[in-house]
This record gives structure tokens, sequence and C-alpha cells, in this order.
């Protein structure tokens, strides 16, 4: 036996039911009480109704409750809050790809032929902290013993990439400026986004809020004009500004997952997982390129492969814009643009919604939120919607989706997991 | 005389002493910065310590201006962004580290390319490690 041996799912597996906490800070809420909404919403998301025993096992991908909340081993706990005990619970941890490897897990799980129905989601709960402390958090996913002591942040590895892009291929600020404009307007279509409004809303807002203190008007033409603003958008990591980066977030993600078999007894309308592919990669520092992320090729060959596909044949992809230099980044290493073109392709609008390639239509991580051990199985659940034509104002391709991605990617790169699902 | 352990914290203590050093591999001949007890690319335990010479170039940068917690408290911040990079070493690795000698309130006029060598001690500055002791931070400069 060879790693050369086309990999395959012994057992089809489909999500059968999907749902999500609204996305946002929540001081009032926990970890446990975000994810108990994902679940109510999941359950009211089955066509033909879910009795919660049915459920088997739960993978729960989350990051860091340990230093977000100061709650560790939440698995059980979140068993315990859904009235699923004693059935087996389990964290993943894969830093803010906690949640795709859940899904992963809970899907080989199922394949494995233990389980028929799994609960696979995921969780994070940021907002208690200062950002101060989330970015020492987040940055806790990186190399502490070689990348955090020469003063590196979860954004300045992002920006190094961006720096590196830009000498490489000529991509420009203005690039990742426009994929951030780009996934507000997808964002400000989706009632579950934590930034739901499109950057020429905020910039409108502004100028009405200098008025309104008899301040003199902002002198933005446009909403690039506004983003250029040193004031309006500062720099957190160069090139990488404010609009940028994804914002610190609370939030909950879960799916219910079935066997093929089984399917039919939950819905007719089964969103089928039928490509997974996992890797693991360096520090950046390490890395052949300073370019492109190594774990997300591996993960995405696995999973075309497994589905086989090419990448001419994804209808939509949910991709993992933490930062936007890193949604060029993904939108090469998926294969849909040739390396060095993705910031370009963008910016002449192939990845917006009823572009060439819709890329993100949820708003993805930068607009809807980024609630770190919940955004890969968030980015599942608007495949689901998406390809069950079901999302409404920011339904791609006239609710004919029949073949979809989603990329979720673990820190700087440390880990990626790619998933395709099929709506037969 | 024993090889000290192939450890950050013998990194950290070489780079003390005003050293910059990496790990070769007698099996297949790879250097590895920073330095491991287990060669990556074959798997042998048999490496020993090579001084590098602290002479390379930018090959990546960015200016940080929201600083993580030991740089915040050290004044770093939107006021006072500090730069970091990834440098590529005359041997051939490529390493982390922070970029002194440029202006890193203009980040958009640092080259990538830009010739830099390593300065020692660096800031002795750095986080805490797992003891509680601050770690030197590995320094270059344009
Ligand atoms: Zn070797």
């Amino acid at each position: 036996m060879t790693l050369k041996r086309a990999r395959r799912l012994s057992r089809g597996v489909a999500i059968v039911g999907a749902g999500m906490s609204k996305f946002g800070a929540f001081k009032e809420k926990s970890s446990r009480d975000l994810f108990v909404e994902a679940f109510a919403e999941m359950k009211g998301s089955v066509d033909k109704g879910l009795d919660a025993a049915e459920i088997e096992s739960l993978y729960i991908g989350n990051f860091s409750s340990d230093l977000f909340e100061g709650q560790g081993h939440l698995a059980p706990i979140i068993a315990d809050w859904l009235g699923l005990l004693p059935r087996p619970a389990t964290r993943v941890e894969d830093a803010c790809a906690s949640s795709g490897v859940a899904l992963r897990m809970g899907i080989l799980a199922i394949a494995s032929g233990l389980y028929d129905v799994v609960l696979a989601g995921g969780v994070e709960k940021m907002s208690n902290l200062p950002t101060e402390r989330v970015t020492d958090t987040l940055a806790m996913a990186s190399d502490a013993l070689y990348e955090i002591p020469a003063g590196l942040t979860f954004p300045g590895i992002f920006a190094i990439m961006a720096t590196a892009h830009m000498q490489r291929y000529g991509t420009q600020p203005e690039h990742f400026m426009r994929i951030a404009v780009k996934n507000h307007q997808n964002g400000a279509l989706n009632p579950k986004a934590q930034l739901g409004s499109t950057i020429q809303q905020v910039m409108q807002s502004r100028v009405a809020r200098a008025k309104e203190r008899g301040q003199p008007a902002p002198p933005w033409r446009d909403e690039m004009d506004f983003l250029h603003d040193a004031q309006a958008n500062p720099v957190v990591a160069w090139p990488m500004r404010l609009f940028d980066c994804s914002p610190i977030s609370d939030g909950a993600a879960c799916v219910l997952l079935a066997a093929a078999d089984v399917a039919s007894r939950f819905t007719d309308k089964p969103v089928h997982i039928i490509g997974s592919g996992q890797g693991s990669g360096p520090a950046l520092h390490t890395s052949d390129e300073l370019t492109s992320l190594s774990a997300a090729k591996v993960a995405a060959r696995q999973a075309y492969e497994m589905a086989g596909v090419t990448p001419k044949d994804i209808k939509i992809a949910e991709v993992h814009d933490c930062f936007t230099i890193a949604e060029v980044v993904a939108s090469e290493d998926l294969g849909f643009f040739a390396p060095g073109q993705g910031g370009f392709a963008a910016a002449e609008g192939a990845t917006a919604l009823h572009g060439e390639r819709p890329i993100n239509t949820s708003g993805g991580l930068k607009s809807k939120g980024h609630p770190v051990g919940a955004s890969g199985v968030a980015q599942a659940i608007e495949v689901w919607k998406q390809m069950r034509g079901e999302a409404g104002a920011r339904q791609a391709r006239k609710g004919k989706v029949d073949v979809a991605l989603t990329h979720n990617v673990g820190g700087t790169g440390g880990t990626c997991v790619v998933h395709i699902y099929e709506r037969r | 005389m024993a090889e000290r352990a192939f450890t950050a914290d013998s990194f950290y203590t070489y780079l003390r002493e005003g050293k910059l050093m990496a790990a070769r591999c007698a099996q297949c001949g790879a250097l590895h910065l920073p330095p491991r007890p287990l060669c990556n690319r074959c798997q042998s335990l048999e490496l020993s310590w090579v001084q590098l010479q602290g002479k390379g170039k930018l090959a990546a940068y960015t200016a940080i201006a929201v600083a993580p917690g030991f740089m915040a408290a050290q004044g770093y911040g939107r006021d006072k962004p500090y730069c970091t990079g990834i440098v590529e070493l005359e041997e051939g690795p490529r390493i982390s580290a922070r970029i002194a000698g440029v202006d890193a309130a203009q980040p958009e006029r640092i080259a990538i390319g830009t010739a830099v060598r390593i300065v020692f001690p660096g800031d002795p500055k750095g986080p805490g490690d797992q003891q509680g002791a601050a770690m030197p931070v590995l320094t270059f400069t344009a």
C-alpha cells in the first residue's frame, strides 16, 4: 500500500441539517450558549425532523476556550447542554481549522461504519479578552519558539506572505481592498454576518456622523478612497490594514451528518460530501514558497482526486480569508487561478457574487466573522444553503450550484482541510 | 566534548554568546535552521552544530502596528511600529527575525532583497519562555 493509492470513503456521507448562531460580539453568552443556538437552528433545518436521540457522536472544533474563557475540556459540556449525554463528544483542535477537521472526523467516523448519524460543529467565544490578549492567543497557533520571539503576530505572518506576493507577482494593495469590498458586499446580504454593512455604508455612516457633530466632511470620494485613508483604515501589519482583517468574533456552527444510505430519513435534499483532504505544513520561514500554503495544495489535491472533479467544476467556494491576502493565496492554491493571478482576478470581479467564480458568498471570515473554532463548519453551512437554493438575497448561480468547495486553514498554514460537496 | 542538545534552549544560549547556530544532518547533509534533534528529511538523529555567518537578504517583511503583549509593553504599537521579516541566509536557510535599520513607519520604502546582517545580542526583551526567562530576539539590521 502506498500513499499514492486513490483515497475513497468506503461509505457515502451527506449533510442533512445545518445551523449556526449569529456571529458577533455577545458579552452575555458563553460558548455553550452559542452552540445551543446553532443546534436549535440545525434541528429546525432537518426537512423531515430530527429526534436528537438519533445522534450517535459529537465532534466539536474549538481552538482555545481555555485561554478565551478559562474553560478546558469543552466537548462533554456541550454534549450536556444539548441533552446528548452520555454520547462520546470529542474536541478537535487545529487552530482556525478546528471545525473543518471536526467535520472531517465526523465524516470518517460514519465512513468507517461505526456510526450512521453524527453531529460536527465548532465554537469560539473570543470577545471576552482585550484585543492585545486576543492577538497573543491567536499567535500561539504559530511557532512559539521561533516566530513569536521575532515579534510576529497572526496578521504579521500573513502580511509577510503579502509583501512576498506583491514582490513576486505585482499584486497591489488595491487588490486586497477589492476583496474586502466584495466580501462586505456579500456579508451585507447575510443576516448571520457580524459586519453586515458594505464598506460604502460604513463610509457613509461616518460621513453622516461627522456632519451631525459639525465636523468637516471627510474627503472620501468612494470606498477605495476610504480604504486608502490611514485614519479610517489604519495599518495592522503592513500591507494588511484594519479592513483586510477578519474581526474578533463569537459564534457557533454545526451540521448533522448522515450515512448516504440513511440520509433520506432526514431529507430529500441532502448535500453529499464527495471529497475530503487534509494536509499539514511548516512554519512560513521553512516553507519552500512564501506565496503559497503547501498544506492547502496537498489537501486540495486529495479532495479533487477523491471527488473526481477539477477546479473548473467548482461552482462556488468558501475559502479561508482570515486576511484578504489569504483569499488571494487560497484561490491560487486551489487551482482557480494561476499563481500570481488571484489578486488581479478578484480585482476584475471574477470572484464576485455574480462573477464567473463566486468566492465567499457568505461574506467570508472577513465580513461574516471568524470565531476561529466555528469557521470551518460555518463554511459548510454556506455551501449547504447555496446548493439547496436557500441563500436568499446572496444566492449564486440562480440556485444551480451542483459542486462546491470549502477550504479551511489552521494557523498560518500548519493545517489545511478541503471538502468538496455535490447536490445530485 | 558532547554536543549541546539540538533545542531552542541551546539555540538561544548560543545567540546570547554571539553565535547563530544551525544543525547539519550527517546522513543527508540538510542544514536545519531552526535546529532540530531529528532530521525531518531523512529521520536521522545524527546532527552536528554549524555556525552561520549571519549574513543574508530580506526575503519578505511586514511592519507591525498592532503589537503582541511583550512588544506593546516596550512601547511598540500604532505610534511606533516595528519591522519583522524573514531573512534568507547566505548558507540557504530562512528564519523569522526582527529587522533593524529600516524605517517601519514607511514600510512601502523597505525593499525585499535588502542585504542584512545579524546583530548581537539583539533585543534582550523577548517573550518569556516556559521557564519564564526572556528569550533574546534574533535581530538583523539592514
Ligand atoms: Zn537528514
